[in-house]
């Protein structure tokens, strides 16, 4: 748990950094941290709210980003059919990349009581709430005051990078990524972002497709 | 309404339609079918890679593509040695700024 507050805290006073940077209140940055509690996305969408960029770009962006968080939802819903309806309503608003991951390893590997299983979640996703609204709402207060020989957008993309190289676990996932890339830096020239879908729906349609005809 | 107001709502009500789609309405249904988690497993390497992708090719960037492919690089390889979001941070970061620097 402590290593990932670690990661977390630094990756939400960023969020706030950058929101501020942006010209966000600190009461938007917070309000995105409290409804959102979704940290690329956030940072994504910050960052397109700053270049002026069409609502519906902004929106759009955001929820390619987050629908990574369909897997975990389809993953982790088996474990937990004997949890109560409230306890799954507080998991859905929780459910990020570091309480699913934790989650569902222990999950798989040993069996725990609907009860258990609630409380272990909540354990780790309740403090990952907590740090992350302070870590975005100190960054949203003392930033904007952030040198610009640092480009802070930039950290998005490292975050990325950390997550994604964990996902290539095997080979129709890396043909997955690959053609993923390819095709969005292919399509860059469309507009609206465009390019991530029809990015992302070709890694998809490639990965699954060798995965049927060749295994993993 | 203020346009960031309204972002957040439509990204939040999203987000959590996607965060439910199977937590929520498990109820007693068990394990998804084998296509189905075909494709769900694709989701994450696609999106993400095409994220990456899209801001590491970004011509509009305020920073040079060698910049950003060789902070990218050593983020990758800090990631690869130790799984620290906070190490690979601040080892890209530290890269692209001097890079940057020794360019311009």
């Amino acid at each position: 748990m402590a290593p990932l507050a670690l990661g977390v805290a630094p990756f939400g006073l960023v969020v706030g950094v950058t929101a501020a940077d942006q010209g966000l209140s600190v009461l938007d940055a917070a309000g995105m941290s409290v409804l959102v509690f979704a940290g690329a996305s956030q940072l994504a969408a910050i960052d397109l709210l700053g270049e002026g960029a069409p609502l519906l770009v902004v929106v759009g962006t955001a929820l390619v980003i987050n629908l990574r968080m369909l897997m975990y939802s389809a993953s982790i819903g088996p474990h937990v059919t004997d949890v109560s309806f409230r306890g799954r309503l507080a998991m859905t608003y929780l459910l990020v990349d570091q309480d699913y991951a934790l989650s569902i390893v222990r999950w798989e590997t040993r069996r725990e009581t609907a009860r258990a299983k609630l409380a272990y979640f909540l354990g780790v996703g309740i403090p990952l709430w907590v740090i992350w609204q302070v870590a975005t709402v100190l960054g949203a207060l003392f930033g904007g005051e952030v040198p610009d020989a640092i480009p802070l957008e930039f950290t998005i993309t490292l975050v990325f990078l950390a997550i994604l190289i964990p996902v290539l676990t095997d080979r129709p996932r890396v043909l997955a990524a690959l053609v993923a890339g390819s095709v969005a830096i292919a399509a860059n020239s469309l507009p609206a972002n465009l390019a991530l879908v029809v990015g992302s729906v070709s890694g998809i349609v490639a990965g699954a497709a060798a995965e049927a005809r060749w295994g993993r | 309404m203020s346009d960031v107001l309204l972002a957040t709502l439509a990204i939040a009500a999203g987000t959590f339609a996607i965060r439910a789609s199977f937590l929520l309405t498990a109820g007693d249904r068990g394990r998804v079918s084998e296509s189905t988690e075909r494709v769900l497993r694709m989701i994450p390497p696609a999106a993400i890679a095409a994220i990456v992708a899209l801001q590491l090719s970004d011509p509009e960037g305020s920073t040079s593509l060698v910049a950003r492919l060789m902070a990218a690089a050593v983020a990758v390889v800090v990631t690869r040695i130790r799984a620290n979001l906070v190490l690979a941070l601040v080892a890209g970061m530290v890269t692209i700024v001097v890079v940057e620097a020794l360019v311009s």
